[in-house]
């Protein structure tokens, strides 16, 4: 039987802030009743962890318990006709992918990284590249079983009444530990990828582009060139794929140099915004079109381990909003400007168009509008001040920022930008907490 | 899913142990038939569906005692119900607690009667099964613990060097006759064993590493196999430090 300890090494993705906490880690799911209720019982409560893979602090419980799922890595049942796979919480995607794809399988709703876990990903209702198409990740999921820190165990499908699986979609882990869940995989022919990459000289043209492709495509995603000011504002490069017809199911992609040279991984290898303009320079110009594995196209930051450690012991911030689409144009041109005029170049910005599917979740993120991603070295005050601006913008257009990315989310902005939030405060866990609970709830 | 027509039959003792867990993916991704062997019947059912699910093509379940059941009696029953043994796992053991060992008689005996005494007797009844049927392949998971005593750990070090000798006699008793037999000797690993230990350190390994070297284990190399294969040189150089001087080492 496992206990808990005391560990300072778990940390969010962003490394800040350190934490001690009381970490279990089970191996088989009849040591979770007992362990929950156990660390329901510290001052601080008791949260579920998956891979840390989230940039803030809901990802952590600094002082209380936390117990870390990712011994719980099983698969229970995958149907290699309907696609339905039901897994416990612990497995990771890229687990999940290293089985299903052989059988002509993919996930539904993918991050940009394939190492977190199945409920990490339900916790906070992930999204990808294919949101106009697929909606989140929790869209996808059929039923979950979620143990409360009484020591029950409920099982909740996707037309609960109850309101709880709606609360647990997104729910960052605060109704409860998820302990198994049935998601329904979507099926593929080929487990390569038909890429195309288009250069736009400014944001009219990414809102044009967007609003062609998300009708033709099942992933669509730009790069944008921060630093880029006046007519060249929000210029960047479009990205829409679908996956390829050609009948390959393969896992490991094959070699060769498989990473396209507009992938973050190789931007983020360079060490200043200087250099990320010259990459981005050398690119520009012409349209391509490419075939390429899975891997590289959707995880192009996994072929670099801990690249979270490139920003040195300051860290860094990772800052993602959505703005409703009626405003969207002039409310992302003002973020860039902002950005632009404080000289705050962010290495990856990122700008893509959810869709009109809702989000099963009380407190998901996304929703219909446009959302931009940034990733800023942190430079202390002036880092802070800007995304201060930003949060003006972003809250003033009646948008939200997605707390999974973003350790510094003001309490007032969270509330603004949820407009569910007490309501989903009704199927909290009482033994449950965060760090991020704690400083929205002070 | 393609799973071969003769799909590999293989029984893991000691199925719960996340080295064998690891090791019994391995397998179901093959498509091999999996039996698990262990005390706690519904964690096997557990594991049994995860395995089915990776593509294994059968699971059997058995529920067992190793140090209260009759080794050769138990394992005939079980291979009738494979249909079969290619090759069999032993991964079962218990790190114990050395600081009462010391002190207490029993709990030294107990530590010795898992992981030497009944260890050993699955592995000779196992050993003679295998003999019989001419093929297959023995793996038994050892420790390096068991190649230097030292005070953190010594009696389950000297059990765990009981079990070695012994498969590696009979890995000599095997030459020319067919089967193999092997002792694989992990370094620390991060399994639910070690809970509670701080694996800060570059030695620790994972579970799934040390699973490859055991699922290799099975059809080449050895009788000897560190794992990872780096832990053959650390030892080397651990049994050759002098008393006076190893004694004086806090590990
Ligand atoms: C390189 C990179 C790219 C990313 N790209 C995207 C993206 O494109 N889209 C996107 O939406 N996100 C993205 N993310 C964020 C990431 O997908 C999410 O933060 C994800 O939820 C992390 O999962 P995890 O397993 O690491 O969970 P953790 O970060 O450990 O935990 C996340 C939350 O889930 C809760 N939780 C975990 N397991 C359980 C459980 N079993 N039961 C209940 N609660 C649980 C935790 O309490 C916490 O609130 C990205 C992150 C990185 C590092």
């Amino acid at each position: 039987m496992n206990g808990f300890a005391p560990r300072d090494d778990i940390m969010p993705w962003s490394r800040t802030p350190r934490t001690r906490m009381e970490v279990a880690r089970p191996a088989f799911p009849d040591e979770l009743a007992p362990l929950a209720m156990q660390g329901a019982d510290l001052p601080r409560g008791l949260l579920a962890g998956g891979l840390q893979r989230s940039y803030g602090d809901s990802c952590i419980n600094d002082g209380g318990a936390l117990i870390e799922m990712t011994g719980l890595d099983r698969f229970i049942c995958f149907d290699r006709t309907s696609g339905l796979l039901e897994a416990e919480a612990g497995v990771s995607l890229a687990a999940i992918l290293k089985l299903v794809i052989p059988a002509g399988f993919f996930l539904p709703v993918t991050p940009g990284t394939k190492f977190v876990t199945l409920g990490g990903a339900i916790a906070n209702d992930v999204h990808g590249k294919n949101h106009h198409r697929a909606g989140t990740f929790g869209r996808w999921i059929r039923s979950l079983s979620l143990l409360r820190s009484d020591g029950r165990e409920h099982t909740v499908s996707d037309d609960d009444a109850s309101g709880l699986f709606a609360a647990t979609i997104g729910g960052l882990g605060l109704t409860g530990i998820i302990t198994r869940a049935t998601l329904q995989l979507m099926p593929i022919a080929s487990s390569n990828m038909a890429v195309e990459t288009i250069p736009f000289g400014n944001l009219a043209e990414f809102f044009a582009l967007s609003a062609v492709s998300d009708a033709s495509h099942d992933y669509t995603v730009a790069w944008i060139d921060c630093l880029a000011k006046g007519d060249l504002l929000g210029r960047g490069i479009f990205t829409r794929a679908r996956h390829a017809s050609d009948g390959v199911l393969r896992v490991k992609p094959p070699g060769g140099p498989s990473i396209p040279i507009d992938a973050p991984g190789f931007l983020l290898n360079r060490f200043s915004i200087a250099a990320f303009n010259e990459v981005y320079f050398r690119l520009a110009g012409r349209a391509r079109q490419s075939t390429m594995s899975y891997d590289p196209f959707f995880y192009p930051l996994d072929a670099i381990g801990n690249w979270n450690r490139m920003y040195g012991p300051r860290g860094f911030y990772q800052y993602q909003s959505v703005v409703p689409p009626e405003v969207a144009a002039e409310v992302t041109a003002e973020m860039l400007r902002a950005i632009s005029d404080a000289r705050q170049g962010s290495f990856l910005a990122v700008l893509k168009t959810f869709g009109d599917m809702t989000s099963p979740g009380l407190l998901s993120f996304p929703r219909r509008g446009t959302t931009l991603a940034l990733d800023f070295a942190n430079r202390g005050g002036p880092t802070l001040w800007l995304l201060d601006r930003l949060d003006a913008i972003v809250r003033e257009a009646g948008g939200r920022l997605y707390p999974a990315k973003d350790g510094r989310l003001p309490p007032a902005m969270f509330r603004a930008g949820h407009p569910a939030l007490d309501q989903f405060t009704t199927h909290l866990d009482p033994g449950m907490s965060s760090t991020f609970w704690r400083r929205m709830t002070p | 899913m393609i799973t071969s027509p003769n799909p590999l039959r293989v029984l893991i003792l000691g199925a719960g142990s996340g080295i064998a867990q690891a090791t019994a993916r391995l397998y179901a991704a093959e498509g091999a038939t999996v039996g698990l062997a262990g005390r706690n019947v519904e964690r096997l059912a557990v594991i049994a569906a995860d395995l089915k699910a990776r593509g294994a093509a059968a699971t059997e379940s058995f529920d067992v005692d190793f140090t209260a059941t009759d080794a050769a009696a138990t394992l005939a029953g079980m291979v009738a119900k494979l249909g079969g043994l290619d090759h069999v796992i032993l991964a079962y053991g218990v790190l114990g607690d050395q600081a009462l060992a010391d002190r207490d008689e029993a709990a030294a005996m107990a530590i010795i009667d898992v992981n030497f005494r009944s260890a050993a007797a699955w592995t000779l009844a196992v050993a003679n099964l295998l003999e019989r049927q001419g093929k297959g392949s023995l793996v038994v998971l050892g420790s390096v613990a068991g190649d230097r005593g030292r005070r953190s750990n010594y009696v389950y070090g000297a059990a765990k060097a009981g079990l070695a000798v012994l498969v590696q006699g009979i890995s000599h008793r095997f030459r020319g006759v067919g089967p193999r037999a092997v002792i694989v000797k992990p370094g620390p690993t991060d399994t639910a064993m070690t809970a509670g230990m701080a694996k800060g350190g570059p030695m620790w390994v994972t579970p799934e590493a040390v699973a490859a070297v055991v699922r290799k284990a099975a059809d080449s190399g050895g009788p000897v196999v560190y794992a990872p294969g780096r832990w053959w040189l650390i030892m080397a150089i651990i049994r050759n430090i002098p008393a006076s001087i190893f004694n004086k080492m806090n590990f």
